[in-house]
Order: structure tokens, then C-alpha cells, then sequence
């Protein structure tokens, strides 16, 4: 399977296409063939598809979710020792996922990787919609959610506060922080385009909606200089918050005394992973998307080949983080350790580790290969088997590390339940509701950069 | 209902974002200072080109920077050692280290909302009127249209005068912009 | 009333209002049925409904609230008795309300006295405790004893008089008795039957005697499933008289157990457990000393987990050791072949070594002829008169009861019985199933039966009369060494019930009598001095002083005992009392069910327990349906695997698979009395077992029994000690110091009180005392097989056993885990509200109110001893289950995480008295439930900082030390190290 957009460009000496966008493109053009999107009448019919397969498994969501406030936890496998299962699981995939978007938006802005604009603005959302799914699990398993809000520091009658050393009140900080911030750096991007969504609107109520979105943007010399200065600003805020989530995240078990938790590779590790899974899930929507609305020529063969070497390169960071945690036990001479290590590769759930190490470790060494990176088939399923394989890390991670840690007496297997599976799916169905709701009402590529690259050769005439 | 209509500029319309470069410099040059270009997306050299100033936004974040730091220790030193201090698993009341997680954090969360809400206010954003759209053919100054208009609250402001400098810059078309 | 009438709970009271008992009753039958209430319950219980999953089918919960609206009455007005009873210690007998009263009385298990102080909050007992001033209990109790609390309050409790199921009246009743003793009266009662279980009640038997005097053709039968004929008949032989065989463990040196849990289920079990603890507690190594006890054994017991040497052999072949040994003690007997000749004669050297200290004790599992054989070789080393005396049996009239069970049964079978009256008991489901009981009391005229619970003989009963429980009667029963205790009740009986005084004293003219009156006319008889003095001082007590039968001097008549004929056949079945349910009468207790067995750890179920041998010869898996056929009998159990059970034997607990019970027992485990047989009453061979190739799922707590080699508990040999006190330390991490922290040591100090535990794994037996006593003190939910099965159980102290050692013989190391109250706790640290804390004298407090259930604490605690409350486990509690409730701990709800708490609620109540006599707590003052309960006194709690207090002695002890303390958790738990005094003759 070969990629129209592959054809026009020719190879450059160092083995890549060269060019973000495809020749002939206008101003115009490329305004058009973004903003049409949202203004069009009716989505191709793939995306009633698409959408209403989201929206079914949204509703299985919504229906495990009044089963789990009627019932309690205890629908779910979990038990003592395994207090945490899919819950947790679910929320570090899914935050996971949320850090390719701001990686792309902030890091490689900051980096100047200019190829990152063809991908930022949706990757945004997609972080803003996986950030979403996340922050709803750790509300979800708590024993009492309707008091979730104790965790957050407020004056109490009581004059009691959150326990501040507590990783998880870490976490509530990080990723409200995270998904704050990734918020605004996306709308701050996108008023601009909202203005030009505005002003090639004809309907009344699109012009005055999209108008209320831009919130009157005249794209005056002053508006772009203090936007531009707010946007560079915010992505240099967004790369360290983007590498401390995860690592919170990770200290959710680095501080913790389980074997198997109690670990000092865990924050880079973690990011590494997350950023990982979450361009697995960029190019595992890109790759239909680009077909579906013929965006070829904006969303190139290039930007596929950068994702997938750096999903390359992050994925060895992560084999090489499971390489050390095993040796880590081994060396430590420490009998909790070694005995979580044999547990984890040859107990009861050992069949989980291996399906993870050929996942997430041996597959993706295809990607060495650039006629693989080229063939958006396999770069699709590997994208997914690195997806699947980050939700089986943490699988790994956090059940089989609890289910034996140091009182034999009290070891006890965890088996997912039917509602455990339902709350999954449903996070993966709201997941997909709004990802697609997103590609249906607004524009997905960042219409003002990418006139920059239609700009460059006329400056180049210059 | 003011007796002689005033207006609030006149408008050059330019194809290309170097012309609209050229322009403003020319605009600077015959020392007109109130004015303001748009342009569909950021065009380098063009703030320096009308005459501003660097920006107060970063100002602004480190400030924000700054409440939230110091703010989220306080408040966490205050609620363990002050408020409530209790004996948590026989850790100090001030634990330091466990408190920079949140420090960190609450630092990154105000600067980001005093970066995007500080910007959009200096930029008097949201703001649902203003009499630049009234100029023809704007609605293409977020598509492919470069505007430079000077404004009649310029001291040197005078409209025949300002109509013939722009025309002599080959602009696709000058107009009046009303109030 | 009219049905058609809409009805609410207000008028319902209104109708009852006034009316009590039976009227009250009847009332409600016609309330309950009308249509608008069935509607008004459904409206108004909807939740709790279904809440249970399988516990609690709706259907079953509507049935329980209409029941409950009966006792709803009731549970408003928890009057106590009207008659005088006397609180244990000097509290004023007018209630105090939030201070509870404790009444010393006495509980019965297979007809002799387990002597209880019970707790009493407003009326209600919700606690009982052992009596410190009971012989037998020496203020322990045992599991059965504490579980009787529940029984109480049991919704499916028969109650109220049943004429062929109706509802009828206790008057009309006793009008139909006086019209069949009419015609009783000319042919002297002939057609009167009475059967009963072992009983020890003077009261009771002075009851009798008039009765059989009067009708004096009248027989009087006595039938305990779980019998002690055996004993009884071995002591005949040997003395030609029936003598009690009291053994002093606290003087033995050796003692040898031929198949006798003396620990367990003896009735004097609680004080032999305290007296052999005594000899195997050690201070420091300097001249330690422990006794030494072989066990065989067939089965798993707690007494074999406890023993130096065991061996585990079939039944049948411990008469051929206990042959061999006589033998080699120079006594002549028939001897016997067994491969176990060197262990024998090893056992045989240690026993003489130590004339008159030592113990040689058969159980009632064992042919008379062990017995006998037992009494000779006592004899021959002088234990008799040492360790061992002999007294009057506590039974005035001890039979054997399987020959009187047998006359009963032909006596109904030839159609003669006119009137059967039964006290308690099931036979139609526990006797011997080749006798036919059910088809022989069919053939009876007029069958009575006083129960507490409806069962498989209620069926067969024309008139069924509701028994009172202990707690609600007078009466009174005598421990297995004579002491007798008088029993006062603390509450009026919840339903109808009668106690079997009042039952026999209708028989009279004129009828009537209570029972206080019946009870305390017998004792007046007795010509006490100071009659009314004597009588408080003994309700005041909970014994009557000097009542313990009088040492009997005894003639060893006997010549060596034949050898006892063995069916042939390579596979023996075992029937044994079930070490939670007993013989089937504890079957509809939830704290029982749920509580996990002994060694096996299986809860909710019997299995059939095959050896891993065996389970490796068939082919077999925990959980496996087989047919075990014995005796042309065959039966459907799944099979549990029990490492150290003898290789061919398999065991079957009794009392499981009842047909008819309450909600909690109904559906669950195998009627092992469908293969019992009279000629196999305890074994039998000739057993043959065959795969179906089903699956039953059976529940355990305990999925893993190796230590991994951490340092979870320590055991070693006595000899190891005394050589180095410290020996157990040699290969461990050492204990951490004070300053192994990144912070300042002392950031906090513990200068008021510092509250610590220790226990003493040398000498814990596990028999679960402490659980249930715990579950029993702090409100614990039971949640049932299936949240069981998915580690859900909420014990706050559970008892892991381990094993070390070969598969087919492991030794067994108990230990109980309850929360460790470590001072640099783990669990604290990550909970995100501070809802789990500490406080300054070093409790490590659960805030249920803060609490919003992250279960992060859980997870962070490496000894996994936090509970969480997953589902509303306290849904659908009726009025009346909610009375067993201790008033002082909060019941808690769905989604919090709980734990052991120290028992707070005692220690606060320490405190206040402390307080207001402007004192300190004195050390011993605060004794937690568990530490109550337990026989062998292996749990101390106390205060740290106080030097003189038995805890801060014991933690001073060399074997000291604490568990997974590496991690620097600092617990104020901690174990004494476990001991073992092998032979050093011996290769264990």
C-alpha cells in the first residue's frame, strides 16, 4: 500500500521526503481545505460510522458507571491484596496517551520542528480528550466518590487538609495542572483559526458561533505578537509539566514499598512510555483520518516517518527500563525483589509479561526498518500493538506486583470482572465520541501555521 | 448623532505579506505612529516594523509564576505544620521533600492561566466589535488579505493625504474605514 | 382484619401495641399475609433486597421482615428478667445507660458447662467472655462459646409453639400433654420416651427422676452425636466403674496423644490448653525447659500442628502403636505389627525417662480398647494420682449411648411409643444412619421437640416448642470436672422459648412453673447454709463454690484388652466433629461459617480432606467432586488436599449438608452422617472414592502456606536456644536502629501511654479464638462464600499457618496477623486524606468519616491487614440481628477501609475510669478481645512505657522479634519466636 502524497515528492539524499506540504498549495487552498471540514453540511458517511460505534460504547460507560454509584467497587475483581486493578491501569494508559499532544505542541515547537504542525492541533485535542478519560478513573474507584472533593485543599469545618505527602494528592495536582494547561495552549492556537472558520462561514449561526469562539480575533500585529509570546511561553511551561505528569504519575508506585512499585527508574521510564503510547495513538488516528478527508497533502508521509522514529527511539527507552528493572531485582540481592521479578515473569501471570515483551518490545523493532515506517499498514498495527502493549505494562505493573508482595499468607489472585471490561471499553468509546465530535466541528490542522510553509517560498523569492 | 461623521481609519488591502512588510515600514517612515497591520497568520519584523514594543506577556507569566510557587508551599506548610499538624507514618510535619510535587505544579498552573488570560486581556480579547471589520473585503484578512490601516486618531492623520501615501504603495485596493 | 385495609407501619405497632407473645405473633402471621403489607414491604425495603447476591434471595428477605416486624416490638424494649440476677463485678444492678453490665453465667456444649461473662448494653448481650473464676475456662473461651452471642439473634430461630406446623400456644400444648399422661397414668407411662444429649443439669436430672418415678415404666434416652462412649466404656474396663480421666498438662514432662485433641475439642479443652501453654512458655535460655508432645494421629488437629513428634497414621493402626508401646513398657498385651517400631520405642524410652510426669492421652475417637490400654500404661508409670486423677463423672447418669439410642429405636420401631419427647438435638439427621431413626419416630404416636431451630427432626414432630437460649434461661450445668454453674439469663427470651425445666415441670400438675422458680427450688432443697447468700454469691461468681466432683480412688481391674476387630480394606474413612460447625447445631452461624478452619483454612464448606499421596494416586484436586462409597452408602464431596493427613485415610466433618436450617447454613457443604454407621461411628475401612470428574468450588483464606523464606515467622529448636539465645537473629537482617531514617528519630515521642502487643507464637495453638472474639467485639460483617472466594473477608486478625517440611507430614507454625500499628507506618503515608493517622500514644487510627476509599493503605501495607468494605456488607440486617452490635464501635459502611484498632473502644473506657479515679491505667486493666479469648494467653497488650508491664517483659524476652522488620516499619506488634522440643533421639 503506497500513499498518494508519497509520489509528487522526491526522495532526498538522507532517505526522506522532503517537504511538509505538498506543491500548488494557497493560502486559500489550505484555509479551504481545512475549514471546509467543520462547515460542511454533512461528514463523509464513515463518520456516522465512526461516531456512533464511540457513542454505543460511551453509553456502556455510562451504564457501568451506575451500576459501579449503586453497587460500590466491589462489581469490580478487585480485592485485598489487588486493591487496584483496571482503574488504575486505565488512568495511567490513558494519561499515557495524553502526553503525545503536548510533547508535539511544546517540545517540538521549542525544538523548531516545524513538522509537528500538521499534527499539533489534533494530537492537542487528543491529549485534552485522554487526559479526560483518565481523570475520570481515580474519581471512579475511590470506595466513596461522592466525597471525592476531601482530596482537594479547601477550608474545612473541620479544619482538616489533604495529606499532603500522599503521592495521590500529587497526582490530582499534576494532571488537573496538565489538563488546565493543555487546554489553554489549545485554545490559545486555536482562536485564529476560529477566525478564519468565522469569516469563511456563510450560515448566520456558524458565523456567530465560530465568531463567539474567536472571540473577535482581528489578527492585528499586536494580537499575533502577545499570542505568539503566550503560545511560546506556555509550551516552554508545558515541556516541564509535560515530563513531571508521567513521572507523578509514576511515583503513585515509586513511592509506594511494593516490590515491583519501589523503583527509582520509574519516573523517566514512565515518560518514555507515555510519549510512546501516545504517538502509537496519534498515528493510529492519523493514518485513517488523512485518508478520510484527503488531507495527504498536509499530513505527509514525513510526519508519519518522524512519529514512528520516535516511537522507535522511546521504545527502547522503555525495553531498556524493563531490562534494568529485572537486573535491578537480581542485583539487589533483595528476597521481595527477586521473588517479584520470578512472580511477575513466570507466575500465575506470566503469560501477561511475555504478551507485553512482544508487544511493546519485539514488534516495534520493525520500525527499524524505513520500508516499514513507509507502509501505512504496518506502521498501523504497530502502532496498535504498542498501544496494547503500554495498557498491558501497567497490567503488569500494577496487578501482578500486588497480588504476591510480602505476606505470603495473604496472596490472592485478581480476575477482571465483566464491569471492569465494560469501564474500558467505555472510556475507549468517550474517547472516540469526542475525537470525533472535534474532527466534525472544528479545524483539526492549525490553518495559521501551516500558511507559514505556503509563505516560505514566495520569502524564499524574495 | 455628531455633526461631521468622523471616521476610524483608512485601509490598505495587500496580496502578500512582504508588501504589507514594505508598507508598513514606508507608513513608519512618513512618521504616521498610530496604525495597525492584520495578517492571516504572524508575519516576522512586523511589530518592529509598525513601531512596538517588546511585550509585557512575559512579565506577566513570571508573576505568575512567582504567586503559584510560593503560594502551593505555603499553603502546604501551613495546613501540616500550622493548621493541623498531625503525625503522619512518623514522617516530620515539614516534610520538604514531599511538598515540590504540588510546588512545582501550582508554579506551572498560574503562570499558564495568568500567560493565556494576561494576553487575551492586553489584547482587550473578547471583544465582539470593532471597526476595522467594517473595512471591505476584511473578512479575507484571516484567509489571505494583508491590511494596513491608519488610524484617524493619529496626530499627522489627515484622510486625503493618508489615501494617496497608501495608494502609492500599489495596495489591491484603499478604502475609508468607518466608526 | 380486612385485607382490602391499607396498612402502615404505625397502625401495624398499634394493633401489636399491648398484645405480647403468642397474640403478638398470630397478629403478625395475619398482618404479614394481607396484601397491602406485602406491598408496604416491598416499597419499603427494596435496597437491601438484592444486596447480598446469594446470601439473601429477595424472596428470603421478605419472609425475614415480615419475622422482623414480630421482634421489632421486641428489639424496643430489651427488658431484662424481672427476677433478681446478679451482675459479675460490683456495677450497680440498675442499668447505667452507655455502661455496660457483665452477668457471669454459663453456656452448654455437648452437656457440660463452658463458664462465659456476658457483656449486656441496655439489655442486650452483645459479648461474652470467658469467666477467669470457671475451672474450665479460666476466662477463655473457645469459638462456639463466642459465636453463641449471634445465635441469639438469629432470624430463623425456631419461634413459636407449632402444633404439625401451625402456629399454636404453649397452653394448649400442655392441655394436649396432661390429656395423653391421662392415659399415661394407668399403664405407667409405658409409651413415654424422652431423649435427650448428655446432660449434666441437676436441676434437669432431679426434674427426670420425679418424672420416671411417677410414670415408672417411662425411659429416659440419651443421644450426642458426637459421643463419649468410647471413654466411658474404656474406663469400665479398666476400673469396672465409669471414672473422668482429669490430666494435669501443667506437670507433664511427656505427654503422648493417641488421636486426642486435647486442645480442641475435649471439654476441658480451654484449661488443658492454659496448663500445656505453662510448660511450653520459656523466659530466657538459661535453663529452659519445655514439655515434650507426640501426637498421633491420623488427621490435621491443632493438637498434632502443636506437637514435637507427629505421626501420622490410619485410625485403625494407633491401637497397634499404643500396643507396641505398652509392650515395650513391659506391660502384657497381644501386640500388634507396626513399621513404626523405632518411633514407638523412642517414645517409649522418653515416657519412662520421666515417671510420673507423664501423659499418655486417647481420644474419643479411639476404641475402648485404646482407652484401656492408655489407663495400663499410665499405671505403669505412676502418672496415675501424678498428672492424671480420676473423679466422678459430671453426667449423673452416664450410659452408653449408642446401645441406649439403639433400645429407643426398637422401641419405636415395635410401635410402643405413644409420646416421644426430644430436648434439642436432630436425630432424624445425626444418628447413625444404618439404624433408621426417621423411619422409626414416624411410628410414634406423639412426637415433642423442644428446639432451638427448626430442623430435619422438627419435620416429624407434632408439636415443636420454641427453646430458649442460654442467655435468655435460668438453669444451670456442671463443667466437665463437677463445678457446677448456675445459669441466669440476661434477657427475656426474644421469642417463645422454654427451657427444658419448664418443659418437663408442664408435665406435672399443677404446671407452670418457671424456670427460676424450678432452678432455684432444686438448689433450696440442697440445704445450702445461708441459702440466700450462697445463691448470689454463686450467680455473682458464675460457679458454685466447692461443687467439683471429689477425686475417685480407682482399681485398674483390668488384664490387657483384646484387639479390636478392623474391617479390612485399603481406604479408612474418618468422621470428625467440624472445628466450626460441630456436630451441625452451629450451621446457620455466620461468624462460624466464615471463619476459617484450622490448618485447612477453608471456610463455609466441608470437604472430604484425602492426603497428597492419595490425591496423587486418584488423580485428585482441591475441589474435585468424588462418590465416596462406605458401607453400601455413597455420597457426592469435593476433596480438599491436607498435607499431613494420613496417607489412606480420609476425613469427612460432620454437620454440613443440612436439608432444613436458616438462610446462612441452608445449601451449604455434604452430609458426612449419611455414610456414619453404628459400627463406624468414628472410622471405618473399606472406603472407596471415585473421580466424577466434577468441579465444587471450595473457599479458602489462605492460598499459600511457604514463608519464601522471609522473615514472617521464626521457629527454631529448644536446644538451638538454650545454646544461643539469639540464635534466630544469627541469618536475619538485623532490627533497625532508632535513627535508620532520612528525618529525625524522635520527631515524635510516645510519653503519655505507648501502646504495644505481643504475642507468643511458641505457644499459640490457633484454634481462632482471637478472630472471633474480634469479629465478635468490633462489628465485623460477614460477607459470604462468594465475596470470601474473592479475598474479600473482613477479619480484622486472621491466623496464618504455614507450613515446613515434607508435604505428607509438615510441621504447622501458627500465627496471628492483626494490624501491627507500626510507628512509621506505610499505610499513613500515601493516604491522600489523612484519613488513617497517628495518635500520640502510638495507635494507628482508622477514620471511618474521613475515609473515601482509594485503598492505597491497603495496598502500601505489607501485611495486608486492612480490610475494606467493597459492597454494603450490612445491608438487610433486621432489628434483631442489629442488637447483637456493640454499641461502643461503629458499624461500618460501603466504601471505607477498616482494621484492627487495639480495641480503642476498650482502652478509652480504661481510660475514663483511670480518669476519674485520678489515676494511671494499670497495666493488665485493658485487655483486647482477642487477648481475651485466647486459652493459652499467647496475646499481651500493654503500655510501653511502663517497665514494669507484662508487654515491655515479654518484648525484653530473646525470641523477640518483629515481623518483615527489615522494612523498618517499626511495628509495636511483635512475636515471640515458635519453639519445638524434638527427641533429640529422633530425625523429625
Amino acid at each position: 500500500m503506497t500513499d498518494p502524497s508519497d509520489k509528487p515528492l522526491g526522495i532526498t539524499p538522507l532517505g526522506y521526503p522532503s517537504r511538509l506540504l505538498a506543491p500548488g498549495e494557497s493560502y486559500d487552498s489550505v484555509t479551504d481545505r481545512i475549514a471546509s471540514i467543520p462547515l460542511a453540511k454533512h461528514p463523509p458517511r464513515q463518520w456516522y460510522f465512526g461516531f456512533g460505534l464511540g457513542f454505543i460504547f460511551f453509553m456502556l460507560l455510562l451504564w457501568a458507571v451506575t451500576w459501579l454509584f449503586a453497587k460500590g467497587v466491589g462489581i469490580w475483581g478487585i480485592n485485598i491484596p489487588v486493591a487496584w486493578g483496571f482503574a488504575i491501569v486505565n488512568f495511567v494508559w490513558w494519561i499515557g496517551i495524553g502526553h503525545a499532544g503536548t510533547f508535539i505542541s511544546a517540545i517540538l515547537l521549542l525544538l523548531h520542528q516545524r513538522w509537528r504542525t500538521a499534527i499539533n492541533r489534533f494530537s492537542e485535542a487528543m491529549t485534552l480528550f485522554a487526559v479526560a478519560c483518565a481523570g475520570m478513573f481515580p474519581l471512579l474507584h475511590l470506595g466513596r466518590p461522592w466525597v471525592f472533593w476531601w482530596i482537594l485543599p479547601y477550608p474545612d469545618t473541620m479544619g482538616v487538609w489533604p495529606q499532603f505527602r500522599s503521592p495521590l494528592v500529587w497526582d490530582v495536582f499534576a494532571v488537573s495542572t496538565y489538563f488546565t494547561v493543555s487546554l489553554l495552549f489549545w485554545y490559545l492556537g486555536l482562536v485564529p483559526d476560529l477566525a478564519s472558520v468565522r469569516d469563511k462561514a456563510v450560515k448566520l449561526w456558524q458565523k456567530r458561533i465560530y465568531g463567539v469562539l474567536a472571540l473577535g480575533w482581528r489578527g492585528s500585529a499586536a494580537h499575533w505578537q502577545r499570542q505568539q509570546s503566550a503560545y511560546l511561553l506556555l509550551a516552554g511551561l508545558a515541556t516541564p509539566l509535560v515530563l513531571s505528569v508521567h513521572s507523578v504519575v509514576s511515583f503513585d508506585f515509586s513511592v509506594a514499598i511494593v516490590p515491583g512499585w519501589h523503583s527509582t527508574i520509574f519516573p523517566p521510564y514512565f515518560v518514555a512510555g507515555a510519549i510512546y503510547s501516545g504517538f502509537a495513538m496519534v498515528l493510529n488516528i492519523v493514518i485513517p483520518v488523512r485518508k478520510l478527508y484527503k488531507l495527504e497533502s498536509l499530513i505527509t508521509m514525513r510526519h508519519l516517518n518522524n512519529m514512528a522514529n520516535v516511537m522507535l527511539v522511546t521504545g527502547e527507552i522503555v525495553a531498556y527500563g524493563y531490562l534494568i528493572e529485572a537486573f535491578m531485582s537480581w542485583y539487589s540481592g533483595d528476597v521481595f525483589e527477586e521473588y517479584m521479578m520470578k512472580n511477575r515473569a513466570f507466575g500465575p501471570y506470566g503469560w501477561v509479561f511475555w504478551a507485553l515483551m512482544i508487544l511493546n518490545v519485539i514488534i516495534p523493532q520493525l520500525l527499524w526498518s524505513r520500508k516499514i515506517r513507509m507502509n501505512l499498514l504496518l506502521l498501523f498495527l504497530i502502532a496498535l500493538s504498542i498501544n496494547l502493549g503500554m495498557w498491558v505494562e501497567r497490567f503488569v505493573i500494577v496487578i501482578t506486583s500486588l497480588n504476591r508482595d510480602f505476606t505470603p499468607s495473604a496472596w490472592h489472585l485478581y480476575i477482571p470482572t465483566f464491569w471492569d471490561w465494560a469501564t474500558l471499553a467505555g472510556s475507549i468509546g468517550l474517547f472516540f465520541t469526542l475525537q470525533f465530535l472535534f474532527m466534525r466541528f472544528l479545524p483539526m490542522i492549525s490553518i495559521s501555521e501551516t500558511r507559514e510553509f505556503v509563505a516560505e517560498p514566495k520569502t524564499a523569492e524574495a | 448623532m455628531s455633526e461631521q461623521p468622523s471616521i476610524f481609519g483608512v485601509a490598505a488591502e495587500f496580496s502578500t505579506h512582504e508588501e504589507l512588510l514594505s508598507a508598513a515600514r514606508a507608513a513608519r517612515d512618513q512618521g504616521y505612529k498610530r496604525m495597525d497591520a492584520y495578517a492571516p497568520f504572524p508575519v516576522e519584523g512586523l511589530p518592529e516594523a509598525l513601531g512596538r514594543k517588546r511585550t509585557l506577556v512575559p512579565l506577566v507569566v513570571l508573576i505568575g509564576g512567582i504567586i503559584g510557587g510560593t503560594g502551593g508551599y505555603y499553603m502546604e506548610w501551613y495546613a501540616n505544620v500550622v493548621s493541623y499538624p498531625i503525625n503522619i507514618g512518623g514522617r516530620p510535619l515539614h516534610s520538604w521533600p514531599s511538598f515540590i510535587p504540588i510546588t512545582f505544579e501550582l508554579t506551572i498552573l498560574f503562570a499558564a492561566l495568568f500567560a493565556f488570560f494576561g494576553s487575551l486581556a492586553m489584547n482587550k480579547l473578547p471583544q465582539p466589535y470593532h471597526p476595522i471589520f467594517h473595512a471591505p473585503n476584511f473578512e479575507r484578512a484571516s484567509i489571505d488579505r494583508f491590511f494596513l490601516c491608519i488610524e484617524a486618531t493619529d496626530k499627522k492623520f489627515e484622510a486625503g493625504a493618508v489615501r494617496r501615501f497608501l495608494e502609492g504603495l500599489q495596495p489591491i485596493a484603499v478604502s475609508e474605514v468607518p466608526l | 382484619m380486612k385485607a382490602d385495609a391499607p396498612l402502615d407501619l404505625d397502625t401495624i405497632r398499634q394493633r401489636l401495641a399491648g398484645t405480647r407473645g403468642r397474640k403478638y405473633w398470630r397478629c403478625l402471621e395475619e398482618v404479614a399475609e394481607t396484601p397491602a403489607f406485602e406491598e408496604f414491604l416491598h416499597r419499603e425495603f427494596p435496597a437491601g433486597a438484592s444486596e447480598w447476591g446469594d446470601e439473601f434471595s429477595r424472596r428470603g428477605f421478605l419472609q425475614l421482615m415480615a419475622a422482623s416486624f414480630a421482634l421489632a416490638g421486641f428489639s424496643a424494649c430489651t427488658k431484662q428478667p424481672l427476677e433478681k440476677i446478679v451482675p459479675y463485678v460490683r456495677q450497680p444492678p440498675e442499668l447505667t445507660p452507655g455502661k455496660p453490665l457483665y452477668f457471669a453465667t454459663a453456656l452448654t456444649l455437648g452437656g457440660f458447662a463452658q463458664g462465659v461473662v456476658a457483656t449486656s448494653h441496655e439489655g442486650r448481650p452483645t459479648k461474652i467472655e470467658g469467666n477467669p473464676d470457671h475451672p474450665v475456662s479460666l476466662g477463655a473461651t473457645k469459638v462456639f462459646t463466642q459465636a453463641a452471642v449471634l445465635d441469639l439473634y438469629d432470624p430463623d430461630r425456631a419461634q413459636t409453639v407449632l402444633r404439625a406446623g401451625q402456629p399454636s400456644d404453649w397452653n394448649t400444648f400442655v392441655s394436649a400433654m396432661h390429656a395423653i399422661l391421662q392415659d399415661q397414668q394407668t399403664k405407667a407411662g409405658t409409651g413415654i420416651r424422652i431423649l435427650t444429649g448428655s446432660t449434666t443439669s441437676p436441676t434437669l436430672q432431679s426434674q427426670l427422676n420425679a418424672f420416671l418415678h411417677q410414670y415408672s415404666a417411662a425411659k429416659w434416652h440419651q443421644w450426642e452425636p458426637l459421643s463419649r462412649d468410647n471413654i466411658r466404656d474404656g474406663a469400665w474396663q479398666a476400673f469396672g466403674e465409669i471414672v473422668e480421666t482429669q490430666y494435669a498438662f501443667d506437670k507433664a514432662d511427656v505427654i503422648l496423644a493417641l488421636d486426642a485433641d486435647f486442645l480442641f475439642t475435649h471439654p476441658s479443652s480451654l484449661r488443658y490448653a492454659r496448663n500445656f501453654a505453662q510448660r511450653r512458655r520459656v523466659k530466657d535460655a538459661a535453663g529452659a525447659k519445655m514439655s515434650r508432645l507426640y501426637a498421633v494421629e491420623p488427621t490435621p488437629t491443632i493438637t498434632g500442628s502443636m506437637a514435637d513428634h507427629r505421626l501420622p497414621v490410619s485410625s485403625a493402626e494407633v491401637e497397634a502403636i499404643a500396643r507396641s508401646l505398652a509392650q515395650k513398657l513391659g506391660l502384657e498385651v497381644e501386640a500388634a505389627a507396626t513399621p513404626h517400631e523405632e518411633w514407638v520405642a523412642a517414645v517409649a524410652r522418653d515416657l519412662q525417662a520421666h515417671p510420673g510426669t507423664g501423659i499418655v492421652i486417647a481420644g474419643e475417637t479411639q476404641p475402648a480398647a485404646v482407652h484401656v490400654l492408655a489407663h495400663l500404661i499410665n499405671a505403669k508409670l505412676n502418672n496415675s494420682g501424678q498428672t492424671i486423677t480420676y473423679t466422678v463423672p459430671a453426667e449423673p447418669v452416664p450410659v452408653n449411648q449408642l446401645t441406649s439410642l439403639q433400645t429407643l429405636i426398637k422401641d419405636l420401631q415395635s410401635g410402643g411409643v405413644d409420646l416421644l419427647i426430644m430436648m434439642e438435638g436432630n436425630p432424624v439427621f445425626d444418628t447413625p444412619a444404618d439404624l433408621g431413626f426417621a423411619e422409626a419416630v414416624a411410628k410414634a404416636k406423639t412426637v415433642v421437640r423442644l428446639g432451638f431451630e427448626e430442623n430435619e427432626t422438627s419435620r416429624y414432630c407434632h408439636w415443636h416448642i420454641p427453646a430458649a437460649h442460654a442467655l435468655e434461661s435460668w438453669s444451670d450445668v456442671c463443667a466437665f470436672d463437677g463445678t457446677v454453674t448456675l445459669i441466669q439469663p440476661l434477657i427475656e427470651p426474644l421469642f417463645e422459648g422454654k427451657t427444658a425445666h419448664e418443659l418437663i415441670d408442664a408435665l406435672f400438675q399443677p404446671p407452670g412453673r418457671n424456670s427460676y422458680d424450678i432452678v432455684r427450688a432444686y438448689w433450696q432443697a440442697q440445704k445450702w447454709p445461708n441459702f440466700e447468700k450462697t445463691w448470689r454469691t454463686a450467680l455473682n461468681d458464675g460457679v458454685v463454690a466447692g461443687s467439683a466432683s471429689p477425686a475417685q480412688q480407682v482399681k485398674l481391674t483390668a488384664k490387657a484388652p483384646s484387639k479390636t476387630a478392623q474391617a479390612s480394606g485399603k481406604l479408612e474413612i474418618l468422621f470428625r466433629p467440624d472445628p466450626s460447625i460441630w456436630d451441625g447445631r452451629f450451621v446457620n452461624n455466620g461468624w462460624l461459617q466464615e471463619l476459617p478452619r484450622p490448618i485447612s483454612k477453608l471456610t463455609w464448606d466441608n470437604a472430604a480432606l484425602v492426603s497428597p499421596v492419595l490425591a496423587q494416586r486418584e488423580k485428585l484436586e482441591n475441589g474435585d467432586v468424588v462418590t465416596l462409597k462406605f458401607g453400601g452408602r455413597t455420597l457426592r464431596a469435593p476433596v480438599w488436599i491436607m498435607p499431613g493427613q494420613a496417607e489412606n485415610s480420609v476425613t469427612l466433618h460432620l454437620g454440613y449438608g443440612r436439608e432444613r436450617t436458616g438462610r446462612v447454613g441452608a445449601g451449604t457443604g455434604f452430609n458426612a452422617y449419611a455414610l456414619r454407621t453404628s459400627q463406624a461411628l468414628w472410622s471405618g475401612a473399606g472406603l472407596e472414592i471415585k473421580r466424577t470428574g466434577e468441579k465444587y468450588p471450595l473457599v479458602d483464606t489462605q492460598k499459600h502456606h511457604s514463608v519464601e523464606g522471609r522473615d514472617i515467622v521464626r521457629s527454631g529448636t529448644i536446644g538451638e536456644f538454650t545454646a544461643n539465645a539469639r540464635f534466630l537473629e544469627a541469618h536475619k537482617e538485623p532490627r533497625p536502629e532508632r535513627d535508620v531514617t532520612l528525618y529525625h528519630p524522635d520527631e515524635f515521642k510516645y510519653d503519655g501511654y505507648k501502646w504495644g502487643m505481643s504475642i507468643d507464637l511458641n505457644v499459640c495453638i490457633g484454634c481462632n479464638a482471637c478472630t472471633i472474639a474480634c469479629q465478635a467485639e468490633n462489628n465485623i460483617a460477614v460477607v459470604g462464600k462468594t465475596q470470601v472466594a474473592n479475598g474479600r473477608e473482613m477479619h480484622w486478625i486472621r491466623v496464618d499457618a504455614y507450613f515446613q517440611g515434607s508435604l505428607d507430614n509438615p510441621e504447622v507454625n501458627n500465627q496471628p496477623v492483626p494490624c501491627m500499628h507500626c510507628e512509621n507506618a506505610p499505610c499513613e503515608l500515601v493516604c491522600p486524606v489523612g484519613a488513617t493517622v497517628h495518635d500520640d500514644e502510638g495507635l494507628n487510627v482508622q477514620v471511618y468519616n474521613r475515609c473515601i476509599g482509594t485503598r492505597y493503605c491497603s495496598n502500601n501495607c505489607p501485611y495486608k491487614v486492612r480490610r475494606f468494605n467493597f459492597l454494603e456488607f450490612n445491608a438487610g440486617m433486621t432489628p434483631v440481628q442489629k442488637m447483637v452490635k456493640n454499641p461502643d464501635v461503629t458499624v461500618r459502611s460501603r466504601g471505607v477501609m477498616e482494621k484492627c484498632t487495639y480495641c480503642t473502644q476498650r482502652i478509652n473506657a480504661a481510660r475514663i475510669t483511670a480518669e476519674i479515679a485520678n489515676r494511671k491505667i494499670r497495666d493488665g486493666e485493658i485487655i483486647t478481645a482477642c487477648q481475651a479469648a485466647c486459652p493459652v494467653e499467647a496475646i499481651v497488650f500493654g503500655d510501653l512505657n511502663d517497665p514494669e508491664s507484662r508487654v515491655v517483659k515479654l518484648k525484653g524476652q530473646p525470641l523477640d522479634y518483629w515481623m518483615l522488620g527489615e522494612l523498618n516499619t517499626r511495628p509495636r506488634t511483635s512475636y515471640l519466636a515458635k519453639l519445638r522440643n524434638p527427641n533429640p533421639e529422633m530425625k523429625s
